[in-house]
Parts: C-alpha cells; sequence; structure tokens
C-alpha cells in the first residue's frame, strides 16, 4: 500500500510563539535556537548573519531559519538535540522578526567536510509566510575557495549562480562573521535544491 | 545513494500560486536545482522525549493563568508514518493555533478578536513506538486576513514535524472536516490535487471522543519514503 504525503503548507506569520519563543520573549521553551554550537564546542568559532529578501528587494520580517550542520570533524550530531548544551548541538532555528534589520543570527563552529562532501557547508531551510513549500539551500564558505571546485553538489550547479551559496568572510572585533543573504527572486535568486 | 525517495510534487503545491498573494514576491522563480549527495540528507536532527515538557502536549491546561480557556475541548489523535505506510516513531511534533475566538498570542496579529488569558496556543508531543501521537486543545477559530476582500482563513492548526531525516521535514495546517472556507481558501487551495487536500482535513471520531470532556478528532501525517536497505526486502 502506498500513501500519498501530506502536503506542506505556510508556517504563516504567527509561528513566533509557537516556534521560535525564546527569541520573541515569549513563555515556552525552544526546540531550538540561534545557537548551533555553544562555547564549548570545538572547532573554529563564527557566526553566520543575513536577511531575506523578496522580489522587490525588501528584507522579510517574518522569515523562519532552521540551519542543520555538521561539527568541526565532519560529523552530524547523533545524539538528541540539547538547547541547553554548551557544546555543539547541530540544529539551528531563528526568526527574521525581532533583529532591528530583520537579519538571522547564528552562532556556530565552521563545519569540517562531511564524508561524501568536497567543500564545509551548512544545510538552510527558508520557511515564511507566502511560501506554501519550504526551500532547502545550501551555504559554503567563502575562504574555502580551493575545494569548491571539488565539491560535486557545487559544481553541479550553474557557474553564473554558484556565487548565491557562498558566504562572505569578515573579521569584526568580536569575532569571524559570514554574510549570507538570501533572495527569494531576481538576478541575484539563491539556487535552492531539490532535496 | 539518496536515502529518502523524492518529494511527491504531485502532493504538494507551487512555490508561485497567484491567488495566495504574497507567494508572488516570495516564491522561488527558478527551478530547484537537483542535489545527488546522499549522506547529508539522509540525516538529521533526533530530539529525547525529555524535550516535550509536563504539559507541552496539553494546550488546555499549559497557558492557564487562573481558569480554564474558554472553547470546544478536543483531542487529536494522529499516526506518523512515511508513504510505504511505515510507522515513524519518536517524531517530535509542534503545534500552534488560534484561540477560539480565531486570536493568536503573536505579537503581530492585530486580529480584533479576545486574547483568552488562559491559553497560549503552543505545544509540543512526539510520536510513541508505533508512530502515534496525542494531544489536547481548544477548537481554533476563523479568522480574517488581507489576502482579498473578505477573505477568512479555516479553522486550522499548524503543525511542524521532524521526521526521520533532514529531508523530511514538513510544515503544515490540520483543517476540520465541513468546513464551508475551505472551498475559498487560497492556501488550502494552493495544493492543485483535490485528493492531496483531503489529506490535510481531519477526521471527526466519535471512539476517539472522551465521554464528557472533549470531542476526538483524527489526523494521520504521511512523510516521504525510505529507499529499502539491502537488509530489508
Ligand atoms: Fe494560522
Amino acid at each position: 500500500m502506498r500513501y500519498g504525503e501530506t502536503p506542506s503548507q505556510t508556517v504563516g506569520p504567527y509561528f513566533a510563539y509557537g516556534l521560535t519563543a525564546g527569541q520573541y520573549g515569549y513563555d515556552f521553551t525552544d526546540i531550538a535556537n540561534g545557537v548551533i554550537a555553544g562555547p564549548a564546542a570545538k572547532g573554529e568559532h563564527i557566526r553566520i548573519t543575513g536577511q531575506v529578501f523578496d522580489g522587490n528587494n525588501v528584507p522579510v520580517n517574518d522569515a523562519m531559519i532552521e540551519i542543520w550542520q555538521a561539527d568541526a570533524n565532519g560529523h552530524y550530531a547523533k545524539d538528541p538535540v540539547d538547547v541547553t548544551s554548551d557544546g555543539f548541538r547541530g540544529l539551528g532555528r531563528y526568526g527574521t522578526g525581532t533583529d532591528p534589520q530583520n537579519r538571522f543570527v547564528f552562532d556556530t563552529v565552521k563545519p569540517g567536510v562531511v564524508a561524501d562532501g568536497g567543500a564545509p557547508f551548512v544545510n538552510v531551510i527558508v520557511f515564511m509566510r507566502g511560501m506554501l513549500v519550504h526551500a532547502f539551500s545550501r551555504i559554503y564558505f567563502s575562504d574555502d575557495h580551493a575545494l569548491h571546485g571539488v565539491d560535486a553538489v557545487l559544481q553541479s550547479v550553474p557557474a553564473d549562480r554558484r556565487k548565491t551559496l557562498i558566504a562572505e568572510r569578515t573579521e569584526t572585533p568580536t569575532g569571524i562573521e559570514y554574510r549570507f543573504d538570501i533572495h527569494m527572486q531576481g538576478d541575484r535568486e539563491t539556487v535552492f535544491f531539490d532535496v | 545513494m539518496p536515502t529518502f525517495k523524492p518529494r511527491d510534487w504531485g502532493s504538494h503545491a507551487p512555490y508561485i500560486a497567484p491567488d495566495y498573494k504574497s507567494t508572488v514576491l516570495r516564491g522561488p522563480t527558478r527551478p530547484l536545482l537537483p542535489i545527488t549527495s546522499g549522506l547529508t540528507e539522509g540525516t538529521g536532527p533526533v530530539f529525547a522525549r525529555a524535550a516535550i515538557r509536563n504539559l507541552d502536549w496539553d494546550l488546555t491546561q499549559n497557558g492557564r493563568v487562573n481558569g480554564d480557556p474558554i472553547g470546544e475541548r478536543m483531542v487529536v489523535h494522529g499516526r506518523v508514518m512515511d508513504c510505504d505506510g511505515r510507522p515513524q516513531p519518536h517524531i517530535l511534533v509542534e503545534i500552534w493555533q488560534a484561540n477560539a475566538a480565531g486570536r493568536y498570542v503573536h505579537k503581530v496579529d492585530q486580529h480584533n478578536a479576545p486574547l483568552d488569558p488562559n491559553f497560549r496556543g503552543s505545544g509540543r508531543c512526539m510520536t510513541d513506538e508505533n508512530g502515534h501521537y496525542r494531544f489536547y486543545t481548544i477548537k481554533p477559530g476563523a479568522y480574517p486576513w488581507g489576502n482579498h476582500f473578505n477573505a477568512w482563513r479555516p479553522n486550522h492548526i499548524h503543525l511542524s514535524l521532524f521526521g526521520p531525516g533532514f529531508a523530511t521535514r514538513l510544515v503544515t495546517q490540520m483543517y476540520f472536516p465541513g468546513d464551508p472556507l475551505l472551498e475559498l481558501d487560497p492556501i488550502f487551495l494552493g495544493t492543485p490535487d483535490a485528493a492531496a487536500r483531503d489529506r490535510l482535513i481531519s477526521r471527526f471520531s466519535i471512539d476517539k471522543t472522551e465521554e464528557g470532556f472533549a470531542l476526538g478528532y483524527e489526523f494521520d501525517i504521511v512523510l516521504r519514503g525510505r529507499f529499502a536497505t539491502p537488509m530489508e526486502d
């Protein structure tokens, strides 16, 4: 017997008190937040920030971004996600409605190369009002340029669109930051994958 | 070798569904690119039962301040399975919804309907070994939205699931049988296939109804299937 999939429906505008309660100041616990790796996690500690732009190039203030990534050794977490852990958690979730510029902000460690991968990356899922189905993407890192050429997934992307998947590294007074903007539409439309 | 069978796009909405106006500027316009890597897409977060705290699965209790919430008490039972009918154990199900008057606790909800001091409207539960889940709540009210003149969302409960892998992630909405607003709702109708849409509508169940306490509804959720490993079949 084969069953049809349950259709996806939009996360809508009012997810915050259910899915990102701590970040938005609601009295409910979180299962994930902007900390993907706590201070005790091994690896290079980095921050990933960015905005989500709609087809008019306006920052979206009610998107929710999730990240799932490998640790600094290239291993995905197998233990249950623990939002109280000060080590590596693996999962992040952030809504764009609390930052004055509608950025998402993730504190994490730079992932290692996974066993069947070529270059380090993190997996991204984009949800928002106006999306009936979420969209999967990946963030690669600008300083791994040498490895990008051996990454099969990145190489499968047409050359003129690869840069939409590469976060720019900057050194700030508070640490290393990568900037990754997501463009839903337009010339710079981010590459989304049929995961 | 990918772990999960491809998403069945025939069961889902397109990214741009113009009757639902905000899709027009927010949905990707270019085709999704195929991805062949197997390892990453087969992994995903897992959650311990400890992630579900005492009243998380009882929305009639978890927002109480000084009394019971107003509205029709209900219990939702369901099974999470994959498209080959395999039960999906230990799957986290997150829930959020409007109160009986159709108002969300969310600060940007400006609908002129009362908040209920004893109802928050969010919770979570987890499937058991056989893929069954259950939660208690109050039947959510319909609410107006700005998509078009006199637009009203049908009664619905939002559900978010992490399946067995990152690739099986699903966010959906559960609707109610016989709701006249369904045929007018561009979000529900965004899924073009009528048989697929029917899977978004819960069933009333007198067997699951609890005598003198709560009306019972059933809502099964079907996630993508897995390719058989050489050990199986
Ligand atoms: Fe809603």
